[in-house]
């Protein structure tokens, strides 16, 4: 007779998850119960409360090293520091979600359920008051994105990719113009995100078998299982390797790595531009914090086997995310392919399997999702009559138009190029000198190349600001809100301090980056 | 005294007043020259007094000081000065006075603000020290890099024709120079010990085939910065394009800093890659010498005529630093601080010349000299110190360059000295059909060219005149400064002077 033993749960450790969760499903009530033209306010507060509640606890809990709720979570260094991260980034596309000066009623479409280029939709375009379903919808999304980083076991992991995914398909399609491109982004994104959700479940299946084929051990996907079976199984591996390589599909497909980046234009460029910089920066954070947590915990004992793929998938991601930035004419794409190879530098790190690497990784993501935010802030900026312009072509003289938000916008594509002095630098840095530690000089020479070319598309941008003339139809820069400007002097301040002073951040990456098994 | 922290003073003191002058108002632009000229002066003071302060018999690195900075990663704001930076810090505290004086007109012609191109003038002037200054190899990396910026804009913004292509070309260049360096910098504190402390790092051992491919990483970057052949290409283009008095600092300093790195950290890094390389690092030089010379003689637009020109020059302090003679290698750096001098001079006068006529083509000249007699004299002195006759400066680092290696490498030497003839070629003729001759009748018709030098530009030659030919005569004060650390390089090196070879000279008298 087995005994039915309830696993402990230290609910303290996990209250930045509750927390976040709890705060999405009462900003479901708020939907139902708080007059309309109340519930803006009302949804931004509770959700910035929320953040700053988990904020709090994750900074409370600084200390624990435990694994909790049944194996499922593990609460330790990275799995805090990344929460922190993505909390602290979350609140700053909260703030640029909230904005509503910037456009009358918001970047969000009324009612989604209006038709496309109908009259309705021209009449809602025109400045109704946005939807705020857009807040339970984000904080779901942070929610699971917690649980992502902190899942540790696949199942949880499987389901807390898809509780911070179903949410980001929908906020894709809220834009309140273009809706057509916003709506197709969206499609593509639940698409191609379905199919990357199946490859990472079909993968679980094939660890759980592989490791149910280790004699004498219980089956488990929980990752001191699967370690274990990984360093001991002299049974057959192909089961282990097809298992690993699903797995890293589906979780490169959220990192937008190539070959799995192909959704990435598109979805930036169709999706609200606060909700693009939310995926730049949290999504990014998130994903890597579970390839991280998958490769160095789980997996760690066939590093030999999966380094030179992972390996030749950066190089690939680096290589596809700059020659193809090279030749857009799109903001919100450049910034887009700039996030794809950017990825494949966050890959260099995670091939690094050390203390320095981890931190560097940790550290890297951090200091893109400040930056990433606020390029994209300056983008919901630039706009005329019909929103953003977000043509390159549009820009040109902006430097001339609006000196000061083309010098700030100039300074992040610099942080973007790695200049020093600025947090792109430090954090590449803080991500090629643990690749170089561990011999991998291959992937840290393709990580420069593909930097020189990246800078092209960069520095083509600042020429457009700053050396051409301005012409009809360079639009004006609207004067942000509060709220705006608060996300983009934290973001800009973040980038410079970064850059200059990295060491308590470092210092902090470094501290933390220790997994528990 | 030689405790003031004088390297960061120096460093920190440009950048401050560029923010002063950044920030006065749009509208009062003389006052922002004012300020801006001031406050160079002040740097100028200062370095002088560190010149005064510098033991020419102490250390070989004085005036060292030492912050933590990053401490994760060992790095710190270390400056440390030997005889080679002090003499290139220097350079700079004359010059840019002297071009924010002769830039005085500069910024108005085009529609910009003025304050700021002054103020880019200054963050310039802090970078270039700060990476003359250096003794952290990160630290020096940051400024190389940063260096980049304020150069952009100068020559993006306030240039001349095709200034967007040209300043896009030399920003890439150096930063993809600069991205192989970063590659190298982090190989180097991978193997060196997990520090970029110089000395430090100049200790340590590095495996054979690492330390080859670093040197390559170092050279690479500062080959392009130089500019040796081939990497030269963006030089005429955005020596071409940027303001005369950007240029006359692009070519006089910036270029420099390859130069210097190839002294500071190639050789003393990795001494035996450095050996290795050097055959090619002279070809790359004497193929300078020529093909650069030849090219020059080919212009049409002077400065790309005068870019050329400091291309073959370049190749000259190439062949001396690779002789690994301290006689070359004090020949080399003698010839950065007079080409520094005497090509900063020429670019200077050249873009007096063009502010005038309102074009850079040689073919729009002729008989200028009828017209404005004493700019074509100072124009003709210019352009004989660019050649290196005796008794101006750059003569005597070129016989240095010259004599030194050919104790070591008797033919590098002889082809090299083709050179000289080039350069009398190039110089000559262009002076020759831009000043002499009879005048070409579209010039009298040019309100500017009737005007001869004001004082403000007499006051911007002068000093310059006066010290390619006090240096020219006695050049000792200098090359006291930079023996010492000449010849510790190259002990770095590992090379001793061949000893005096008295013998062959008697058999050689029979």
């Amino acid at each position: 007779m087995t005994e039915l033993k309830l696993p402990s749960i230290d609910y303290a450790a996990l209250a930045p998850i509750l927390i976040m969760l709890g705060a999405a499903l009462f900003g479901v009530l708020v939907e139902a119960f708080v007059p309309r033209r109340l519930r803006n306010p009302v949804q931004l507060l509770l959700a910035l409360a929320a953040v700053l509640a988990a904020l709090t606890m994750v900074i409370l809990n600084a200390d624990d090293r435990l694994i909790t709720a049944g194996h499922a979570i593990a609460v330790d260094g990275p799995t805090l520091f990344l929460q922190g991260a993505i909390l602290i980034l979350a609140a700053m596309a909260l703030l640029l979600i909230g904005e509503r000066a910037v456009e009358r009623g918001g970047a969000f479409v009324a009612h989604a359920a209006v038709t496309a280029e109908s009259v309705d939709d021209r009449r809602q375009a025109a400045g109704a008051g946005g939807t705020t379903e857009v807040y339970p919808l984000t904080t779901f999304a942070i929610g699971g994105m917690l649980i992502f980083v902190a899942a540790n076991d696949l199942l949880t992991m499987f389901i807390a990719l898809e509780v911070f995914s179903l949410p980001l398909y929908l906020l894709c399609a809220l834009a309140r113009r273009r809706r057509l491109l916003s709506q197709e982004a969206a499609l593509k994104y639940f698409m191609l995100g379905a199919y990357a959700s199946a490859f990472f479940l079909f993968g679980v299946a094939l660890v759980y078998g592989f490791t149910a084929g280790v004699p004498d051990r219980a089956a488990g996907v929980d990752f001191a299982t699967v370690h274990a079976a990984v360093g001991e199984s002299s049974s057959s591996q192909v089961l282990l390797f097809a298992g690993m390589a699903l797995l890293a599909i589906g979780l490169l497909f959220k990192a937008a790595a190539a070959p799995f980046h192909v959704w990435t234009p598109d979805v930036y460029q169709g999706a609200p531009t606060p909700v693009t910089g939310f995926m730049a920066a949290c999504t990014k954070v998130a994903a890597f914090g579970a390839l991280l947590r998958v490769f160095h915990v789980a997996f760690s004992g066939a590093a030999w086997d999966f380094t030179p793929v992972l390996g030749a998938v950066a190089v690939l991601t680096m290589l596809v995310g700059a020659v193809l930035a090279v030749t857009q004419t799109d903001i919100k794409r450049l910034l887009a392919y700039s996030s794809i190879a950017n990825a494949g530098y966050l890959l260099v790190g995670v091939l690094a399997p050390s203390k320095d690497g981890l931190s560097g990784t940790m550290f890297y993501l951090v200091a893109y999702g400040f930056s990433v935010l606020a390029a994209f802030a300056v983008v919901t900026l630039v706009r005329d009559a019909d929103g953003e312009a977000t043509h390159l072509s549009r820009w040109a003289g902006l430097g001339r138009r609006s000196p000061f938000f083309a010098a700030i916008f100039t300074f992040i594509l610099l942080a973007f190029a790695g200049i020093p002095l600025t947090s792109g630098f430090t954090s590449k840095f803080a991500i090629f000198a643990p690749a170089l530690d561990a011999n991998q000089a291959w992937l840290v020479i393709a990580g420069v190349l593909t930097s020189m070319v990246l800078a092209f598309p960069y520095l083509r941008v600042v020429v457009m600001m700053w050396l051409s003339e301005p012409g009809d139809a360079t639009p004006t820069v609207t004067v942000p809100g509060a709220l705006t400007s608060a996300a983009l002097v934290i973001g800009v301040l973040a980038t410079l301090v970064l850059g200059v002073a990295p060491a308590p951040l470092l210092d902090l990456a470094t501290g933390a980056a220790e997994f528990v098994r | 005294m030689s405790n003031f922290p004088f390297l960061s003073v120096l460093t920190v003191a440009p950048l401050v007043g560029a923010l002063v002058v950044a920030l006065l108002p749009r509208r009062s632009p003389d006052l922002a020259k004012l300020v801006a000229f001031a406050w160079s002066l002040l740097v100028l003071v200062l370095s002088v007094a560190m010149w005064i302060a510098f033991q020419v018999d102490g250390d070989r690195f004085q005036f060292r000081e030492s912050y933590a900075w990053i401490p994760n990663w060992g790095v710190n704001f270390t400056f440390a000065a030997d005889g080679i930076a002090l003499v290139m810090l220097m350079l700079i505290a004359i010059l840019v006075p002297l071009v924010i004086l002769a830039s005085w007109h500069d910024a108005e012609s085009s529609k910009r603000s003025v304050p700021v191109y002054f103020a880019l003038l200054l963050v310039l002037e802090c970078t270039m020290i700060g990476v003359f200054a250096a003794a952290d190899v990160f630290l020096f990396y940051v400024f190389f890099e940063v260096m980049l910026v304020p150069m952009y804009f100068l020559i993006g913004s306030y240039g001349g024709h095709q200034r967007q292509y040209a300043a896009v070309k030399f920003f890439l260049y150096s930063l993809v120079g600069g991205l192989f360096m970063l590659a190298a910098v982090i190989g180097l504190w991978v193997v060196g010990g997990k520090t970029f402390d110089w000395q430090a790092l100049s200790q340590a051992d590095l495996p054979t085939d690492t330390a080859r491919w670093l040197f390559l990483g170092f050279f690479l970057a500062f080959a392009i910065k130089a500019p040796f052949f081939p990497f030269h290409t963006w030089l005429p283009d955005a020596g071409g394009a940027a303001p005369a008095g950007a240029a006359a600092l692009l070519v006089g300093v910036l270029d420099k800093v390859g130069t210097f790195g190839i002294l500071r950290y190639c050789l003393p890094l990795f001494p035996e890659a450095s050996k290795w390389f050097a055959p090619w690092a002279l070809a790359l030089g004497l193929i300078g010498i020529i093909y650069a010379a030849l090219l020059a003689v080919g212009q049409n637009d002077l400065k790309r005529l005068v870019s050329y020109t400091s291309i073959a020059h370049f190749g000259f302090i190439g062949v001396g630093i690779f002789a690994f003679t301290t006689q070359a290698g004090t020949g080399a750096v003698l010839y950065m601080l007079n080409h520094g001098l005497a090509t900063g001079l020429l670019f200077l006068v050249v873009g007096m010349l063009i502010a005038r006529r309102g074009s850079a083509l040689i073919s729009d000249f002729g008989g200028a000299g009828k017209l404005v007699p004493v700019l074509a004299g100072v124009l003709f002195f210019a352009g004989l110190a660019s050649l290196a006759l005796p008794g101006t400066a750059p003569f005597v680092s070129e016989f240095l360059v010259l004599i030194g290696t050919f104790t070591t490498n008797k033919p590098v030497a002889v082809i090299a000295t083709l050179g000289i003839i080039l350069a009398a070629a190039y110089v000559l003729w262009m002076v020759q059909r831009t000043t002499q001759g009879t005048l070409n009748p579209a010039l009298t018709e040019v309100d500017g060219m009737r005007r001869d030098l004001s004082l403000r530009e007499k006051v911007v030659v002068a000093p310059l005149i006066a010290l390619i030919v006090l240096l020219g005569f006695y050049p000792k004060p200098v090359t006291d400064v930079i023996n010492p650390a000449v010849r510790a390089t190259m002990q770095d090196v590992g090379r001793t002077d061949p000893a005096p070879t008295v013998g062959s000279v008697q058999e050689a008298a029979k």
